[in-house]
């Protein structure tokens, strides 16, 4: 299909013919598409359809599997961030990444936030509580921890370490926020939470989520991206695509007629 | 719906909703064929039989809305389907209307016959817009389970004909009424039966539109017939 976007939208990563191989495996065939900025995208298809292995690519998440490689351009604003030179942690900083189970690191609640916080900036500890408590204000995760910011991350509820690993995610600022599957472990409350929050986010932050759940992408995307075999089928508005897609495969998915 | 869905209970269901809208349908026809015959023949008992079925009618809308509410809150449809059961939901509401219209029409042909007067109405001009009608909505339904938009266009366009059918007749009456005061009594009954005729034609008209809305997610309602053809095409 041709470069997918949205005209009346600026862009924020543009994937310009991405290749993508596991080893000779040809996991995501020639993809054009443009990430709007400050918009929710969703990522939705079948199992191995190679939805996740984009969201990989956009922060260089690949690169810790030799047998791995990426071919073509994601070019974030303008920068192509394949080729670049800049420290992968440094882009990592920017395209922040949440996954599909909760990883709090083991250790207190607050020092989840502040340790990625300190690798890129010097603050004082005063600047650090009120970052801290930012974040988790920002993930709405506050009011229940702020009595038990010494305690263990390991101690929340699946919901909260997954809200934590957000808060920990947008603590050092990122441009884009990643996320994969962040739903699929938690219970319908904490999913309607994150969801919540993925709307917030939106104001600050460009997001991208893959998800199983089309319902989910249906409720807290602005734009669908349907992917079937390492192609991008079809992409536009989420309520276009739910209502009246173009392509009869992407009908037939999000009807519940694929087999 | 040729295609099936992963899951077959979902598309059992969906059957079965479709088969009541279906039902409803055929109920609405025969009380528009019965209503027709009772105005030409002024025959009570089949006037009688259309007020009958009123209430089996009443009684199928209201099942098949609550079927319709449980597939929506069970299986929150999306796109194709979506469309579809929205407008199995707006099609009811259509026909049971059509069916009040029917019976709008008996009432009438028994308060003539109460009145005593009435033999001598000339109902026949009615008979060419009646049957007209009832022609549509059979067609409409045709085409609903057909899902047929081409047959939708062409619905569209004889209800135009049932439309322009009324004014004429609109047109006579006043003529009529002007030439003879005495009339005016059974020209008006006249009236509001070509108007309950006009009113199904209406319905079958809607119903055709709903076609249009499933198959390509358009709504057609408020356009013109020149511009809802291109979007059909």
């Amino acid at each position: 299909m041709e470069h997918a976007q949205v005209q009346s939208e600026k862009s924020k990563i543009r994937v310009k013919n991405l290749d993508f191989y596991y080893g000779k495996f040809h996991a995501l065939k020639g993809i054009n598409l443009d990430i709007p900025e400050k918009r929710v995208t969703a990522f939705i298809g079948p199992s191995g359809c190679g939805k996740s292995t984009l969201l990989r690519t956009f922060n260089r998440m690949y690169e810790l599997y030799p047998e791995q490689r990426a071919v073509g351009a994601i070019e974030l604003d303008g920068e192509n961030l394949l080729t670049s030179k800049q420290d992968v942690a440094l882009i990592r900083a920017k395209v922040g990444m949440v996954f599909q189970k909760p990883t709090p690191f083991p250790m207190s609640i607050y020092d989840n936030i502040a340790f990625g916080v300190k690798l890129f900036e010097k603050l004082s500890a005063s600047d650090m509580d009120d970052r801290v408590e930012w974040a988790l204000r920002k993930a709405a995760l506050w009011n229940e921890v702020k009595d038990k910011l010494g305690q263990s991350g390991a101690g929340l509820s699946g919901g909260q370490q997954q809200r934590l690993c957000i808060a920990r995610g947008i603590a050092i600022k990122p441009e884009v926020l990643l996320l994969d599957e962040p739903c699929s472990a938690l219970d319908p409350i904490s999913t309607a939470k994150v969801e919540e929050l993925i709307t917030e986010l939106k104001n600050d932050y460009t997001v991208v989520i893959v998800t199983h759940n089309m319902q989910q992408a249906a409720r807290c995307s602005d734009y669908t991206a349907y992917m079937y075999l390492g192609d991008l089928v079809e992409f536009g508005a989420t309520e276009q695509m739910f209502f009246k897609p173009t392509r009869k495969e992407t009908e037939d998915y999000i009807t519940g007629r694929f087999g | 719906m040729p295609e099936k869905h992963l899951s077959t209970q979902f598309d059992t269901e969906l059957t079965s909703v479709s088969s009541r809208v279906m039902e409803l349908g055929g109920l609405v026809e025969s009380q528009i064929r019965h209503a027709i015959y009772s105005l030409a023949n002024f025959s009570e008992e089949v006037a009688n039989q259309v007020i009958e079925v009123e209430n089996r009618v009443n009684q199928l809308e209201v099942e098949i809305d609550r079927d319709l509410s449980s597939i929506i809150g069970r299986r929150q449809p999306t796109a194709r389907d979506l469309r579809l059961l929205m407008a199995m939901s707006k099609a009811t509401a259509n026909l049971e209307r059509a069916g009040d219209e029917t019976v709008r029409i008996a009432r009438m042909v028994k308060s003539i016959l109460a009145s005593g007067a009435s033999r001598q109405l000339p109902t026949s001009d009615l008979g060419v817009a009646a049957d007209l009608a009832s022609g549509l909505l059979r067609k409409a339904l045709d085409a609903f389970a057909r899902l047929d938009t081409a047959a939708a266009v062409s619905i569209l366009r004889e209800d135009d004909l049932i439309d322009r059918e009324f004014d004429g007749f609109v047109r006579k009456l006043v003529t009529y009424m002007m030439e003879d005061p005495r009339t005016i009594s059974a020209s008006l009954d006249l009236l509001f039966l070509a108007k309950a005729i006009e009113r199904i034609g209406d319905h079958a008209k809607n119903v055709a539109e709903l076609i249009i809305y499933i198959v390509k997610g358009a709504d057609v309602r408020h356009m013109p017939l020149g511009e809802i053809e291109t979007t059909v095409k």
